[in-house]
């Protein structure tokens, strides 16, 4: 198996920043780290196991309802997550809150089945799904680090901005609103964008 | 195989969807039962914390037995009481089936609605008859008792709700919390945070048999007996909080009194107390 399958899509494909693919969700879910890890690890398991379980049947399914047959498999990876989660980490559930249910939206799910499960052997359609959750979710992790720290001041909830330098106690420093808002999302995906294409281009 | 034929594909989808369906049944249902336990110890949590208890919960290494222990450690009864201030039912073990604890404030919210919406007199007093508010019943590690009372309303986006405990004497707050579903991330969603709801210690909420409004102000509260600050950037959330406080305290202003003169708290199972059932009332809900 090419090991290009696993690594293109975690930088030289990444279906955010290249593909511009799932951009509603990392808008959505990147105010704190936690939920954004969770968030990735959920996408990156629908994305892999769709992609599976549909190749593995690919050749049953009858063209004329293909995406039917994905949104099912989809939705149905998605209900069991949403489930599990709910009764094993239910603060995070509740943190995440509809996005889990939206991961059915994920373009990038849809995407990769057409693009890949629908036609290559069930093995490789796992590592490409799975690679391409993983792509999602590093962006995921990137921005919300960034605005968690600056937004919020914290990272994974525990205070790194020592209070001392804040305003309140006699310091300078302000946590930025503008983090928390989701436009600012928006800002850093082009940031990272940016830095991708630019550094890309050099390689050609 | 054509896999194109009509026949072929109706029988495809109906077996894929009879298996998708199955798999997704059997998985809710193991998981229901600790799903429900899930949601239960968030509200015994939110109760708990509202009388500043259970503050290792973030520490403790089993979360849930962790709320559950302190639970029945602490809120030691849970009244059901209507708006005249009636209590309707009383339970003092296994708090957690009682029916104070099942009562869904998103309902009685509901009916307040309708109450505001009633036309004439006569329809409004019969849906008044029909609220049942929650009343928990706290006794503090250093001997002293809080009432908790609920709170829900409107937010901007969504619902928001609280729990407040009442201070033994029945006219100021010993604190509170707040919770919502979706209020902005960072604008409305701060009035889970302890800076907001630390504000609503010592709060006076009821003086000489009415009702005092807790004012959630902008630019700095100056009365400290009756102003909170509002939030900055979320005026809607913020007059929400005070509209939602002010709503129920209300309806709860007949059993306050109660609590004032001294009688709120555990009147005698079986003498002032009307059993649940026996009530022809009570049993049309």
């Amino acid at each position: 198996m090419d090991k290009k399958i696993f690594t293109t899509p975690i930088l030289k494909q990444n279906p955010i920043t290249v593909l511009v693919l799932g951009i509603c969700s990392a808008l959505a879910v990147t105010v704190k780290l936690e939920p954004a890890i969770v968030m990735a690890i959920s996408v990156t398991l629908v994305t892999g196991l769709s992609s599976f379980l549909i190749s593995l049947i690919r050749k049953t399914i009858p063209n004329r309802i293909r995406i039917i047959v994905q949104l099912v498999v989809v939705a149905m990876f998605v209900i069991l997550i949403e489930q599990i989660l709910k009764a094993y980490v239910y603060d995070v559930s509740k943190q995440l809150s509809v996005y889990v249910g939206l991961i059915i939206t994920n373009c990038i799910i849809m995407g990769r089945i057409e693009a890949f499960g629908l036609t290559e052997k069930p093995l490789p359609s796992l590592v490409d799904g799975l690679a391409n959750g993983l792509g999602y979710g590093l962006i995921l992790i990137v921005v919300a680090f960034f605005r968690e720290l600056i937004g919020s001041g914290t990272l994974f909830g525990a205070q790194i901005i020592p209070q001392s330098w804040y305003a309140a106690n006699g310091g300078a420093y302000l946590n930025n609103g503008l983090f928390i808002m989701p436009p600012m999302a928006l800002i850093l995906i082009g940031c990272l964008i940016w830095i991708q294409r630019s550094i890309q281009k050099e390689d050609k | 195989m054509n896999t194109n034929k009509n026949s072929y594909t109706v029988i495809y989808t109906i077996v894929l969807v009879a298996i998708v369906a199955t798999i997704l049944a059997l998985v809710s249902m193991g998981l229901k039962q600790k799903q429900q336990t899930n949601i239960e110890v968030e509200k015994q949590l939110s109760i708990l914390s509202s009388a500043n208890l259970a503050q290792d919960v973030k520490s403790a290494k089993d979360k849930n037995s962790y709320v559950q222990g302190e639970f029945a450690k602490y809120i030691t009864e849970a009244l059901v009481v209507n708006a005249k201030g009636e209590v309707v039912e009383s339970c003092t073990e296994d708090i957690t089936k009682s029916g104070a604890f099942k009562i869904s404030i998103a309902e009685e919210y509901a009916k307040m609605r309708d109450i505001d919406a009633a036309k004439d007199e006569a329809a409004k007093e019969s849906l008044i008859n029909e609220l049942r508010l929650p009343v928990f019943v706290c006794n503090m590690p250093d001997g002293g008792m809080r009432f908790i009372l609920s709170a829900y309303g409107a937010g901007l986006w969504g619902p928001i709700w609280a729990y407040v405990a009442v201070k033994k004497e029945g006219t100021e707050l010993s604190g509170a919390i707040f919770d919502h579903s979706s209020e902005t991330p960072g604008l409305g969603g701060e009035i889970v945070t302890d800076k907001f709801r630390n504000q609503f210690v010592d709060k006076v909420i009821f003086d000489n048999g009415e009702i005092c409004e807790i004012k959630v102000v902008k630019g700095g509260a100056k009365d400290p007996a009756h102003e909170v600050d509002a939030l900055s950037g979320a005026t809607i959330t913020s007059t929400s909080v005070q509209k939602m406080l002010t709503q129920w305290f209300n309806y709860y202003k007949p059993y306050l009194q109660l609590i004032v003169d001294g009688s709120g708290n555990m009147p005698e199972p079986g003498i002032e107390v009307k059993e649940f059932e026996q009530d022809p009332e009570v049993i049309e809900l």
